[in-house]
């Protein structure tokens, strides 16, 4: 078994953080389910998780924010988080000649600098607890090419990069950081980026939150131990 | 609650969490390396918590690049204090 703590799951209202938020809950970790905006959103995640007999409380709080990464990771009546999945991720696509700064920065800072801020805070109770599981939400879109998403693709790519360097750092105290990278998953943040891409995809289906959660929870379970440093791909073969 | 920062303490705690890190208790002297001690980069970040959750002190990782044995980290815990 291992050691009594939490799961954090950032971006959790709805999704591919809401799936895995039921996935953990359901391999039998209190879950925290962060929402920015969408409360009702989490409420009903965490309601869905207690109906099936798990533990969850929503915490709102924006990762962008430095102070809020932090009260996100405070140890609480759940233990420290000892399996953390940095999800939550926006877009905000234009073509590069057209890509602002704003536009740019906002998705560093939420894709990439959020999700080292809470790897940061989460790897001391990690470290002591000789286990820990840190899975990143990348995706496809970074090792490969998608026009107008210069930003997105750049967060995922340097996810990619972050989630390996932690992974070696850390490796010799049982602590494991993954990423998982989706292509066309059936959600509201992939709406109207299906159309062409469907067809080209082998499995001739966009997939489900379902499916990206499952891996997650893979690699967040204790059976995913000597799993470090890797990206697992979640396309229906669109990468291979 | 944090402990007072003494060099007392300050041992106490830095030779139990260096213990709890894998250190042989007999082998800890204010003089012994923390090379000869196998305490490595991820130990020392792991001993700053430590310092940190006891005594309220933060070690960065500039702090603590030059230091060469026990003695010279319990001095720094102290001075970092005052």
């Amino acid at each position: 078994m291992p050691p009594e703590g939490c799961a954090l799951i950032t971006g959790a209202s709805r999704g591919i953080g809401a799936a895995t938020a039921l996935a953990l809950a359901r391999a039998g970790w209190p879950v925290r389910v962060n929402y920015r905006e969408d409360e009702a959103g989490a409420r009903e995640v965490a309601a869905r998780i207690a109906a099936e007999g798990g533990a969850a409380s929503v915490c709102q709080g924006d990762v962008a924010g430095a102070e809020d990464v932090r009260k996100l990771l405070a140890p609480g009546d759940d233990g420290p988080v000892l399996v953390l999945v940095n999800n939550a991720g926006i877009r905000r696509d234009a073509l590069s000649p057209q890509l602002e700064d704003e536009q740019w920065q906002r998705v560093i800072d939420v894709n990439l600098t959020a999700a080292f801020r809470a790897t940061r805070a989460a790897l001391p109770a990690m470290l002591r607890a000789r286990f820990g599981r840190i899975v990143n939400v990348a995706s496809i879109v970074g090792p490969r090419a998608n026009a107008g998403q210069a930003n997105y693709a750049a967060s995922k790519a340097g996810a990619i990069g972050m989630t390996k360097t932690v992974a070696v750092e850390v490796a010799r105290r049982g602590v494991t950081v993954n990423a998982v990278a989706p292509g066309l998953i059936e959600t509201g943040f992939t709406e109207g980026i299906g159309g062409e891409l469907a067809a080209a995809i082998p499995a001739r289906r966009a997939g489900r939150p379902e499916e990206v959660a499952a891996c997650i929870s893979f690699l967040a379970s204790e059976e995913a131990s000597y799993v470090t440093g890797t990206t697992l791909t979640v396309d229906g073969g669109l990468s291979a | 609650m944090e402990i007072e920062v003494t060099p007392e303490n300050v041992e106490r705690e830095i030779f139990e969490g260096l213990v709890e890190l894998g250190t042989e208790r007999e082998a800890l002297s204010h003089e012994a390396t923390l090379e000869s001690l196998d305490v490595d980069s991820l130990d020392l970040v792991e001993l700053a918590q430590i310092v940190e959750d006891e005594f309220g002190v933060e070690l960065r990782g500039d702090d603590v690049k030059d230091v060469r044995t026990v003695g010279e980290v319990i001095e720094l815990v102290v001075a970092k204090a005052e």
